[in-house]
């Protein structure tokens, strides 16, 4: 059995066990929260989808949630809180002032967390319901498996890890995406 | 209703320090020459009938194109008698600058900071006049008229690609 195919095998196996113990790290800045909290609760239960575990440190968590408004002054503080995290890592946009800045278009607040941060998923509403924070767990995990997540990305070019999707697509395609 | 604040005001100061006076629905208000300022706010705390001892509220209005330009509003209420009062100080743009509060009312300290952060208005003898909501390398008072909306200072480098 070829070196490459063992090796693609192995990153499957290991984005599978990712995607399934997503250890979050909630950065709550406004009303969003409320409704994300639901997600915890038992009638939504995102344990579930095996990320029911909220750690209050950035350094040991690989999910990053951005609940609510981001505020220019904030900027670096986000950032701060993503560069701590050890890779592999996701970013999640709840609500639209984290994913565009929502109806604040003004002064102060930042038009949106990934003018200074890579953000994988995000979730429309003001503020969404729980079953959108789901979904786009889901919607996660399918990147994660496939290995498209930005850190993910990033971790291939820089370390020369060798991509899940190795074994996806047909050889000589090297077109960037998700191939879909 | 009856006037006691603006009674009193009439009493104690007859030497122009108060500009115009009003009430409405009982709210009575007093604009005050800026120079008086300091002196209007001690004498409603420490008057016996106007007993103004609680800090409401401060803040500023930006009236772009009237002179004078700036108007500071402050908000007093008294615990014992149950009435307040809105004083008012009309501040010039090229000199907007006014006694602060703090010494009577600690209360005051953060919102003289806001006024000052986001108006521009300057607080004389304030014990700590720094900029309380935008950063500190933010330039500009965001509240002014004339500032532009979306005149967004970051303090990051945006990700590449990102919109604004």
């Amino acid at each position: 059995m070829p070196f490459s195919v063992y090796t693609s095998k192995l990153a499957q196996a290991v984005n599978w066990a990712r995607k399934f113990s997503l250890f979050e790290y909630p950065f709550v800045t406004a009303c969003c929260g409320m409704e994300f909290m639901a997600t915890w609760a038992p009638k939504y239960d995102i344990a579930r989808f095996g990320a029911e575990l909220p750690r209050f440190s950035p350094r040991q968590a690989d999910l990053l949630i951005v609940v609510g408004t981001i505020t220019e002054r904030q900027g670096p503080v986000l950032r701060r809180i993503y560069d701590q995290m050890c890779e592999p890592k996701w970013v999640i946009a709840y609500g639209v002032c984290a994913s565009t800045g929502g109806f604040y278009q003004n002064y102060s607040a930042m038009p949106g967390a990934d003018q200074v941060i890579p953000v994988d998923v995000y979730i429309p509403g003001c503020p969404p319901r729980p079953e959108q924070m789901l979904d786009a767990l889901v919607m996660l995990q399918e990147r994660i498996q496939k290995g498209e997540g930005h850190s993910q990305v990033v971790l291939r070019a820089e370390r020369g890890y060798v991509a899940p999707d190795v074994a996806i697509r047909p050889a000589g395609d090297t077109r960037e995406g998700s191939g879909r | 209703m009856a006037k006691i604040i603006l009674d009193r005001l009439a009493q104690q100061f007859v030497a122009g320090e108060i500009l115009e006076t009003g009430s409405q629905h009982g709210n009575e208000w007093a604009r005050v020459a800026p120079a008086h300022w300091r002196a209007v706010a001690q004498f409603l705390r420490d008057d016996a009938v106007a007993a103004l001892n609680m800090f409401i509220d401060l803040t500023c209005v930006d009236r772009l194109g009237r002179t004078p330009r700036f108007d500071v509003v402050m908000h007093l209420y008294s615990v014992d008698k149950k009435h307040r009062v809105r004083l008012l100080a009309g501040l010039p743009e090229d000199d907007s600058s006014i006694d602060s509060l703090v010494a009577l009312w600690p209360g005051a300290n953060w919102f003289e900071r806001e006024a000052f952060d986001l108006y521009g208005v300057h607080f004389v003898g304030h014990p700590d006049l720094r900029r309380i909501l935008m950063y500190p390398e933010f330039v500009g008072h965001p509240l002014r008229k004339d500032f532009p909306k979306e005149g967004r200072q970051p303090l990051l480098r945006r990700l590449p690609g990102s919109v604004d």
